[in-house]
């Protein structure tokens, strides 16, 4: 039984979506049956990510719930599996994708069938990318959640849908064929794809240079880097709601996600050559999108650019290669997909009404949209990084890690923490306060209860991973810790053979 | 064994090519008989012949053979091309009878000629001599002459078989030249004598030459870059069904030849030293797949794109045969295998495309196909993202192989830039699914589109979306094979 649970996790979504594709009928009840059917189908793969939770043996380093099977030969195998570090990824998934359901369930109102199949279909992709331990399996989960995003932002996008989603689709592609090779010259080398091996097989430092490349290609443009982000401001300025919430919320986290379990693993010198070079793409982003998200008009561009900064921490805090960097790398990203999610739903909701994303279309809103101003304050200051919201973790460990790596790098780093205040609270002045002058506005209503549901669970999230972060470091701890001692391990034998040649 | 015995022997060995060619006779006297009112029936007995013929095909030994004095091999290699070959036929025959009738060319002549044309592969594909090598070509070639401009009342059919027959008998100069200077130099035209006297000493410069020539005329008929002129407008100006036999069948059996000329007399496997003719390939590979990738995006006519995107796939298919090695050839198969589908997938699709004042070509006829009809939308989605090679798709797995021999064998600048080619491809095949899925419905298209075209399109799209549950099969069978021309 155990051996199947990640398999029936991954492809419950796929079986809801088989069930939406042969639902027929009137035009309205079809759309109606076809959320309900989406929002059970998350709902009950939620709830065994849950039972996976519980099972879930923290103390040990080592990948749980394997599961083995022939596939295509050749050592390919169907092989998937998590530990302290994936497992965290899974619920996160399974955790956002029923409340963007719950969000689309009247801003999306053509072609809803289809809509929930292709949100369905992603949740397994993605789910897939974080159990995957075969890199073929790993690639396929990864390069296909390419489809249904495309076909999202396509379909139900904005305005210039059309070029966003095929800069999302064709960007993304081009840093992925890269680690396809990668992927083939690993398989050639080593004579298998499975994970585990791969983590424990000592690639010769010159090809791992070029692997690390080829990943980092792959990697920097998923979750993005600076200067490859360009794609995702139009992504998300284009994507409908739910959309922006599942690209900010899980699409980003596997690039960063692939760094934890390819690149310093499996190439731990290559790694640690390049993590200069990491340190400066993060610092700049850091400090140059924070300055960007400064200037932005449209409230989904602000937070998109906000993303790139916060994910700039991860990188850093990931390459740092110790335990705080890491374990701060690992909250920021499970802290920022809650966070700028429960951002993009705000922006979703005002929307909704208002069908604009203008900053300075609003204005006063707190006079009509008092718990609407509540839950924005606190996911703004959360994004700002406040003690007491999961973002003051992921922010301060990662920092921590980064000072003992490189206390330069730390410092300017530190000043993204006092800019990100300034946009975010500049943004929620423009936004919320004032008077509340402008004619379209005089009507404009608070949340309903559909909307304060989708948000409970976020605010929850955000406040009790703030207050007891144990929860997230007490089931990453043994993995990474594994994982350090796996990467210093690799370094210092380099170091020794470096010394004795000379 | 005395020599009636040999020759009872060879026919035995030859007996799909004997079915194909007497019943091709037959069918033509039927035709004489009945007149045109009996294309049809013609039509369904050729799909019939083309079964049994396969079935023949299964039949046949399982180690390597000759027959005819060494001038015909049945081997599991050639034996699993002709059966995708004489499926590609088929099928694109059933999915011709409707459109004949309704262009209003039915003739016999019609399937008959298919028949030939695919007796002509069958012979290429086991072509063991350069003799039969080029009677296989002339046979396949001057039935599809014919074909291509068959719908003879228009301009544009019969200008794109003028422009094939010009350019294809420049081509089986070209051919028989390089042959004539390969017999030259060695004093034989078979290959496994070829193979015995050439592996110790490696290839002269005349062998070379030759070897060139021979690679120019094989590569105009898989149409790889700087030999594809022809295809575009052959692509564009034959009837549709024909169309999508000229992407499938020939391309199958060329590139089979092509593999065996290459593999079997011309590689030292046992020394395991680059053989000569990579370079040849690798170049005509490259050319192929950064064209196919670059020219197809400024197309509108959907035929023409498909044109430039099978020499782009061609390209990869070369990509896998560069490698020259037992996994570069597996690759080479179950890239065809896929490739064969997919073709067949997507012209299933253009012929779907009627409207009531007749077919419509142009890509942004398509636009809003999604609303009008979902299936066919769908299908034709499955068939862009598995041409782009997106994973889970089959496409995916087809290119996978092809670069996991390539660089097995090292050549990393080659496959790079496949797959930065590929990226670029994703662009074209992109648009049309943005055009069925994200623009405004046009006029939809004549709705009962017939049953066997149905059938084709959602045979075909399945497969591609449910290969990756099901992919070992075709791996095991394509191993096996491979491992026959080493």
């Amino acid at each position: 039984m155990s051996e199947w649970i990640l398999t029936v996790i991954t492809f419950l979504p796929l079986v809801g979506a088989f069930f939406l594709f042969l639902i027929k009928g009137e035009d309205e009840v079809v759309a109606q049956n076809a959320r309900n059917v989406a929002l059970w189908s998350t709902l009950v793969t939620f709830a065994a990510s849950l039972v996976l939770l519980v099972e879930f043996d923290s103390s040990q380093s080592g990948f749980q719930f394997e599961i083995t099977r022939e596939w295509l030969g050749g050592n390919i195998t169907y092989h998937m599996g998590v530990d302290g570090i994936s497992i965290l990824f899974v619920i996160l998934t399974t955790f956002l994708t029923p409340l963007c359901i719950l969000a689309s369930w009247q801003s999306i109102t053509t072609r809803v069938k289809e809509y929930m199949i292709a949100f369905l279909i992603l949740e397994t992709l993605m789910i897939g990318v974080f159990c995957a331990l075969d890199l073929v399996l790993f690639y396929l989960f990864f390069e296909a959640g390419l489809i249904p995003m495309f076909i999202i932002i396509g379909v139900w996008g904005g305005a210039r849908r059309v070029y966003a989603s095929f800069k999302f689709f064709l960007y993304t592609l081009l840093g992925s064929v890269l680690l396809l090779i990668a992927l083939i010259a690993m398989y050639v080398m080593a004579g298998t794809t499975d994970i585990p091996t791969l983590m424990a097989h000592q690639f010769p430092v010159d090809l791992q240079m070029w692997l690390w490349l080829a990943f980092f290609a792959s990697f920097a443009v998923k979750l993005p880097m600076w200067p490859v982000h360009t794609w995702l401001p139009d992504a998300h300025v284009e994507a409908p709601t739910a959309g922006s919430v599942i690209l900010a919320g899980i699409l980003l986290k596997m690039g960063g996600y692939g760094f934890l379990r390819f690149s310093l693993p499996m190439f731990p010198i290559a790694s640690d050559f390049f993590a200069p070079l990491i340190f400066t793409l993060s610092v700049v982003a850091v400090i140059y999108t924070s300055l960007v998200a400064l200037m932005q008009e449209d409230m989904k561009k602000l937070i998109a650019y906000s993303s790139v900064a916060h994910m700039g921490f991860v990188t850093m805090g990931l390459f740092a290669g110790n335990l705080q960097g890491i374990q701060g790398g690992i909250f920021q990203m499970l802290s920022h997909g809650i966070i700028s999610g429960a951002l993009f739903l705000c922006v979703g909701v005002i929307y909704d009404r208002m069908h604009t994303r203008e900053i300075d279309a609003y204005g006063g809103l707190v006079h009509r949209m008092p718990i609407y101003a509540g839950v924005f304050l606190l996911f703004t200051l959360g994004n700002v990084g406040l003690p007491g919201t999961s973002g003051f973790i992921g922010e301060i460990t990662a920092l921590l890690g980064v000072y003992q790596a490189n206390n330069w790098v730390a410092l300017f780093a530190t000043t993204g923490v006092v800019l990100s205040a300034a946009y975010g609270l500049w943004l929620y002045r423009r936004v919320i306060f004032g008077a509340l002058e402008k004619a379209s506005l005089k009507t404009i209503t608070d949340m309903n209860p559909r909307e304060i549901a989708i948000f409970v669970p976020l605010i929850a999230a955000t406040l009790y991973l703030g207050f007891y972060p144990a929860a997230v470091f007490d089931v990453t701890n043994a993995s990474v810790e594994n994982l350090i001692q796996h990467y210093t391990a690799a370094l210092d034998a380099y170091q020794n053979v470096l010394l004795t040649a000379k | 064994m005395n020599s009636s015995e040999m020759i009872s022997a060879s026919f035995t060995l030859v007996l799909p090519e004997v079915f194909l060619s007497v019943g091709a006779m037959a069918l033509l006297m039927l035709g004489v008989f009945r007149g045109d009112r009996a294309t049809r029936l013609v039509s369904w007995l050729a799909v019939f012949l083309l079964f049994v013929a396969g079935v023949a095909v299964l039949q046949g030994p399982e180690l390597r053979t000759l027959a005819f004095g060494g001038s015909f091999v049945v081997d599991p290699f050639g034996q699993f091309v002709k059966i995708l070959m004489l499926i590609g036929v088929a099928l694109c025959l059933i999915m011709s009878m409707n459109f004949i009738r309704e262009e209003k060319f039915e003739r016999f002549e019609f399937p008959v000629l298919i028949v030939l044309a695919s007796l002509g592969m069958s012979m290429m594909i086991s072509a063991n001599d350069l003799i039969s090598l080029y009677m296989g070509v002339e046979l396949q070639s001057l039935s599809l002459y014919v074909l291509a401009a068959f719908n003879r009342d228009s301009l544009r059919s019969s200008e794109a078989g003028m422009k094939y027959f010009v350019l294809g008998a420049l081509s089986s100069g070209l051919l028989l030249y390089g042959c004539s200077l390969i017999y030259g130099f060695t004093g034989t035209t078979n290959f496994d004598v070829l193979r015995e006297t050439l592996i110790p000493g490696g290839l002269s410069i005349g062998l070379i030459f030759g070897l060139v020539f021979l690679l120019a005329g094989l590569a105009f008929k898989v149409s790889a870059v700087p030999f594809h002129m022809w295809t575009p407008d052959v692509y564009e100006g034959a009837p549709t069904p024909i169309t999508a036999l000229f992407s499938a069948a020939p391309k199958i059996a060329a590139m089979a030849l092509l593999v065996r000329v290459l593999i079997w007399p011309f590689t030292d496997v046992a020394l395991s030293a680059v053989p000569e003719w990579r370079q040849i390939i690798v170049a005509l590979a490259m050319l192929s797949m950064v064209l196919g990738a670059f020219a197809a995006i400024g197309q509108s006519n959907i035929k023409r794109l498909m044109a430039y995107s099978s020499i782009g796939h061609m390209g990869f298919v070369l990509l896998g045969l560069a490698a020259g090695t037992q996994e570069g050839v597996r690759g080479v198969l179950v890239y065809l295998t896929i490739y064969l589908v997919m073709t067949v997938g997507v012209f299933a699709c253009i012929l779907s495309m009627r409207r009531r004042e007749g077919m419509v070509e142009d890509i942004e006829e398509l636009a809003g196909l999604s609303r009008n009809h979902p299936l066919m939308a769908f299908a034709l989605m499955v068939l862009m993202f598995s041409l782009a090679g997106i994973p889970p798709l089959a496409g995916f797995f087809a290119k996978f192989y092809v670069l996991v021999a390539a660089v097995h064998e090292g050549l990393y600048t080659l496959a790079i830039v496949g797959v930065l080619a590929s990226v670029v491809s994703a662009y074209y095949y992109l648009r049309i699914v943005k055009i069925m899925y994200f623009d405004e419905p046009a006029e939809p298209f004549l709705s009962p589109i017939g049953g066997e075209i149905r059938l084709i399109l959602g045979a075909s799209s399945l497969f591609l979306l449910f290969y990756v549950v099901f992919a070992f099969p075709l791996l095991g069978v394509t191993d096996l094979v491979a491992r026959s021309l080493f």
